[in-house]
């Protein structure tokens, strides 16, 4: 039964899930262990990390993200700010 | 029963890191830097030794271009790489899901 968050993470157990982290840093990945601290463990990555520059003449907000894949990775918690089932993005 | 209580108790990835002591991993730390070794040791802290130590962008980071080994305190790190081959990901769920319902009684 669903008493309490962690619980709604355990739902996500085998599932693709969508995590937000500090530093401006998104990963969506399988979720094949996690802990009370929001230690993870995913697998089949996508890490997206978006930074913006300003433009010093213009002062225009330049937007760029740089994904990066990797096989099977250890986050740890403290760094995890979400996790959700995966945000359809488009 | 508090979740404070909860995450004392909780050892799964200490147990997780411990079978995987002697394969190649890749620490990244939250300051960017990248090192990729042999995992020597870890403890409940995941603080982690490394042997034959490598940093991943050599020419941005010379001074650490001769290290061999190293301890790496576990809240500096933010991602540790791992083959998917050395992670038997069915065990690693089962196990999850036991320790979740075991640290509540």
């Amino acid at each position: 039964s669903v008493e309490e968050p962690l619980d709604l993470i355990r739902l996500s157990l085998d599932e693709r899930v969508y995590v937000k982290c500090k530093g401006e840093r998104e990963l969506r990945g399988k979720l094949h262990a996690f802990d009370p601290h929001l230690n993870l463990v995913l697998g089949d990555v996508e890490e997206t990390v978006t930074t913006i520059e300003l433009e010093e003449e213009t002062e225009e907000e330049i937007v760029t993200s740089s994904k990066r894949n990797m096989e099977m990775l250890f986050v740890r918690g403290d760094a995890v700010i979400l996790i959700s089932p995966p945000i359809r993005t488009g | 029963n508090t979740t404070a209580e909860f995450a004392r108790i909780a050892m799964l990835f200490y147990s997780f890191f411990k079978t995987l002591v002697g394969k190649e991993i890749a620490v990244e730390l939250k300051n960017d830097v990248s090192m990729t070794g042999t995992l020597h040791s870890v403890d409940q802290y995941l603080n982690v030794k490394l042997n034959g130590a490598r940093v991943v962008d050599e020419e941005r980071y010379p001074q650490l271009a001769c290290i061999k080994g190293c301890f790496i305190r576990g809240s500096a790190i933010r991602y540790i790489q791992i083959s998917k081959k050395e992670v038997q990901t069915e065990l690693l769920q089962d196990a999850c899901r036991k320790e979740n319902s075991a640290v509540r009684k």
